[in-house]
């Protein structure tokens, strides 16, 4: 099994993971995702060794929590990219990280298919959008999620001053934004 | 739920988002998160973001078993999350809960003087995490803070110059501002407040108990 040609269809190959433990579905997200989350956590300062360790067991918890993807919320990426920041969290900040508690009301039990593909769409526009940037602002949006560092760090790396920082990853943000209407 | 007029600033959501804030901001952020819609919805975009980010960035090979591996590590822990209990009308949201060990009814409070009483949780990452019972009618002292103050309400409310904030809200503090928050009468004002420095009280008193209140 290879990957889809539409970058939305992840979503069916997660459901043929939760609903039938489809290892083929798995090997396919494994041979596109993995890859690029060891290489969001070497970006964040692991070893190779640990982000080949930590990429792993990123994999190994989406099958295990494969019953909790919920397609209406997040999209495949999406999700994948939260079990690895808070791997990241975990296994290179030390750190826990407190998840919130879903609302009274939510997550509904029956989601529209309607509305999951429209955040498939949403997803796919937003990452078309990030395309679009002028390189500089899209290295500053991803040394704000790929660094394990704060905006006083990107100063330092970058040489620019903590106020030009944050004002230029709003500007890129707005640009976004804008890209997004 | 009473509307919640004051929220996260878009900044603090894309760090949550982005993962690089110290424990107890997020902490903070994922209970007000966890009663407030308006916020979610935005960090659930900077998530969304952040899944952009990993699908276009850089690849790196994966070593050559790596596949037949992970599915040793599937098979060798048939982990199941097991599922937080919900609890009806609680006054902390449990991810605040999973701190305290407990709602309400189970923090451990020392006095902090002018019957305010306080509890620190612990957390990692350099910042501080702590509870504030503040007695209906009774004004925190006066204070300013080196770095970014979070002060979130979960029971009763206070009032801060021109503002209300009542379950729900958060009141976000500068290094530059000198806030005063009073509880409203009617029953104690219970707040979460995450500070990234300690706080300096204003007082010579209360500038030299400092260290001893471990604030
Ligand atoms: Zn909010």
């Amino acid at each position: 099994m290879t990957a889809p040609k539409d970058p939305a269809d992840w979503t069916a190959y997660v459901i043929r993971i939760r609903d039938h433990r489809d290892r083929a579905a798995f090997a396919a997200v494994f041979a596109h995702f993995a890859p690029r989350v060891k290489g969001f956590l070497m970006g964040s300062g692991a070893s190779e060794s640990l982000a080949e360790e930590c990429a792993q067991e990123v994999m190994a918890t989406l099958w295990h929590k494969a019953h909790l993807f919920d397609p209406k919320r997040a999209a495949v990426s999406t999700w994948i990219y939260t079990i690895a920041r808070n791997k990241r969290i975990d296994a290179i900040r030390k750190q826990r990280r407190p998840e919130p508690e879903d609302l009274p009301w939510g997550p509904e039990a029956d989601p529209a298919p309607e509305d999951a593909i429209a955040l498939q769409q949403e997803t796919e526009r937003l990452k078309t959008a990030l395309d679009t940037l002028p390189e500089t602002q899209r290295a500053l949006i991803q040394s704000a999620y790929f660094g394990d560092q704060t905006h006083t760090q990107i100063a330092l790396d970058t040489g620019l001053p903590l106020g030009t920082i944050k004002s230029r990853l709003r500007l890129a943000l707005e640009r976004l934004r804008h890209a997004m209407q | 739920m009473t509307k919640i007029e004051h929220h996260l600033s878009e900044q603090m959501l894309m760090a949550h988002a982005a993962g690089t804030l110290p424990e107890a901001f997020d902490v903070l952020i994922a209970t007000h998160i966890s009663l407030c819609d308006t916020c979610r919805v935005l960090l659930e975009t900077y998530e969304t973001l952040g899944g952009a980010v990993l699908d276009a960035g850089e690849e790196c090979a994966m070593g050559s078993d790596a596949l037949t591996a992970t599915l040793a590590r599937i098979e060798a822990a048939p982990a199941d999350v097991p599922a937080r209990p919900r609890i009806r009308d609680a006054v902390f949201p449990a991810p605040l809960r999973d701190y305290v060990g407990g709602d309400a009814d189970a923090v451990r409070w020392r006095p902090l003087g002018g019957g305010v009483r306080q509890a620190r949780l612990k957390t990692a990452g350099g910042a501080t995490l702590r509870l504030l019972n503040i007695p209906a009618g009774t004004a925190v002292p006066d204070h300013g803070h080196r770095g970014t103050e979070l002060t979130l309400v979960l029971q009763g409310a206070f009032r801060d110059a021109d503002d209300r904030f009542a379950r729900g809200d958060v009141e976000t503090a500068n290094a530059d501002l000198h806030h005063h928050p009073v509880a409203e009468a009617g029953v104690d004002c219970i707040c979460l407040a995450a500070t990234d420095a300690p706080l300096k009280f204003d007082g010579l008193i209360q500038r030299i108990a400092q260290p001893f209140l471990g604030i």
